[in-house]
């Protein structure tokens, strides 16, 4: 049966959806990006940024960017009203302490259970380098991940076990990816949903690993 | 009577030994005292363990106090950036070592510095290889990592405003290391782009308290105006 993937886009406002209603919410640089652009109207999110900032707007317009007020990957932001700033002990404070309800992190890797590796590929010749992910990973009230399923060689970046170095352990509760959306479990691997047409057999061949149905 | 304000960066910077350990404020764009970092490499200095963030970018500021050959050992969380070529040459030919630190991890580090904290149990890395040879513990079911302060000699940063106290306030989200590393440091020197009166400073919006505070010197804004402007005005 045919099937038609999610875009980068459509994963994000996918994302988008489950984000409640006045939530404190971490967006990881790169594609977790995009959730902003797809949160539902009439409620109000607070984005954190772990440079320092709650209440995170959008990119100024060109000619308007003030170099003090920049996101964690260093892009031009602004603030909304209501916004604050705060050093960074106090940020990272809010992610360790579980005052933040999600995070939404890219990754190299996740495993069924929820490890996740997305700091280091582990070649010989990189050069290492962590931020702010390992904190992130471990620290908000639930962390998802935002992700293609599959890597440019075609390997399922879902796995039984990591292959690149950790950055937390068990700590990823759900996937999100242009195939499906999975839970990350103790047991393994749940079906939240999946795009229409595409079969659970075939999901679990293209993941590798069995993945519960939604019960 | 106390003045804490110094006339040029050369007299705020003192006499820094060699194989002190600086701390350099600073994230991205904001907040990093590029003149302390300028009066750092006239100063002479050498065999410097640096703090910062990052481990420098481009060829100016930190960068060029790495190109210089004057340290020793930097401890970061994000040193790999389009522009670290200086520190990445040094670090692949083994010319320097590197405390690779995750973010949350280098800011608790040097507030308890700071705070007189002996060493702390944190959740962050536990498990994966930044974590490796470290104490652990389980407490109340969750795994923790033991993690010491970061001592150092100096502080380098940047502030918005300050008075002769050595109060300080920030601007934007360039305050990010700046209290932290404030508290950490035996001697902490900020720049300030105004200092004004003592008691012309809200008491309820000063952000470090100016007992952290050594020296502060006034420097023209630059790369910190809406609008994009670089150039100091």
């Amino acid at each position: 049966m045919a099937y038609e993937l999610r875009s980068r886009n459509e994963i994000a406002a996918r994302v988008a959806r489950d984000i409640h209603d006045g939530a404190y919410v971490n967006l990881g640089i790169g594609m977790p990006t995009l959730v902003a652009n797809h949160l539902p109207a009439g409620i109000e999110v607070i984005l954190h940024s772990e440079n320092g900032i709650l209440g995170m707007g959008p990119a100024p317009k060109t000619g308007a960017e003030d170099y003090d007020l920049i996101n964690a990957g260093k892009q031009p932001v602004s603030l909304l009203p209501g916004g604050c700033y705060f050093h960074h002990a106090d940020s990272f404070a809010m992610m360790r302490g579980g005052h933040l309800d999600i995070c939404v992190l890219g990754a190299f890797q996740v495993s069924a259970t929820g490890d996740l590796a997305n700091w280091h590929t582990g070649e010989p010749d990189a050069i290492p380098a962590v931020g702010g992910a390992m904190d992130l990973a471990i620290g908000a009230k639930q962390t998802w991940v935002m992700m293609d399923l599959l890597s440019r060689k075609g390997d399922s970046k879902v796995v039984a076990h990591c292959s690149y170095p950790l950055t937390g352990i068990a700590c990823v509760k759900r996937i999100y990816t242009e195939y499906a959306t999975l839970g990350c479990t103790a047991q393994g691997l749940r079906l939240i949903d999946k795009v229409a047409g595409l079969e659970h057999a075939e999901l679990e061949r293209l993941v590798g690993l069995p993945i519960a149905a939604t019960s | 009577m106390i003045d804490k304000v110094a006339s040029s960066v050369e007299q705020a910077l003192g006499t820094v030994p060699d194989g002190a350990t600086v701390l350099v404020g600073g994230f991205g764009t904001a907040g990093i005292p590029n003149e302390l970092v300028d009066g750092l490499i006239a100063q002479g200095a050498r065999d410097l363990t640096i703090v910062n963030n990052n481990a420098g970018n481009g060829e100016t500021g930190l960068a060029a106090l790495l190109k210089a050959g004057r340290v020793r050992k930097i401890i970061c969380s994000f040193p790999r950036q389009t522009d670290s070529q200086v520190f990445d040459g040094l670090y692949r030919s083994g010319k320097i070592e590197l405390e690779l630190v995750p973010q949350g991890n280098l800011a608790e580090r040097l507030r308890a510095a700071g705070a007189g904290i002996g060493a702390f149990f944190c959740p962050t890395a536990f498990g994966t290889e930044l974590a490796a040879g470290k104490e652990t513990r389980e407490i109340n079911g969750r795994q923790y990592v033991l993690e010491y302060p970061i001592h150092a000699d100096l502080a380098l940063i940047r502030a918005e405003t300050g008075d002769r106290w050595g109060n300080l306030t920030y601007r934007k989200a360039a305050r990010n290391f700046g209290p932290v590393m404030a508290m950490a440091a035996r001697r902490t020197v900020a720049t300030v782009h105004s200092i004004v009166a003592l008691g012309a400073l809200d008491p309820e919006a000063v952000v470090t308290p100016g007992i952290f505070v050594s020296k502060i010197v006034q420097v023209a804004r630059s790369a910190t105006l809406a609008g994009g402007a670089r150039q100091s005005v």
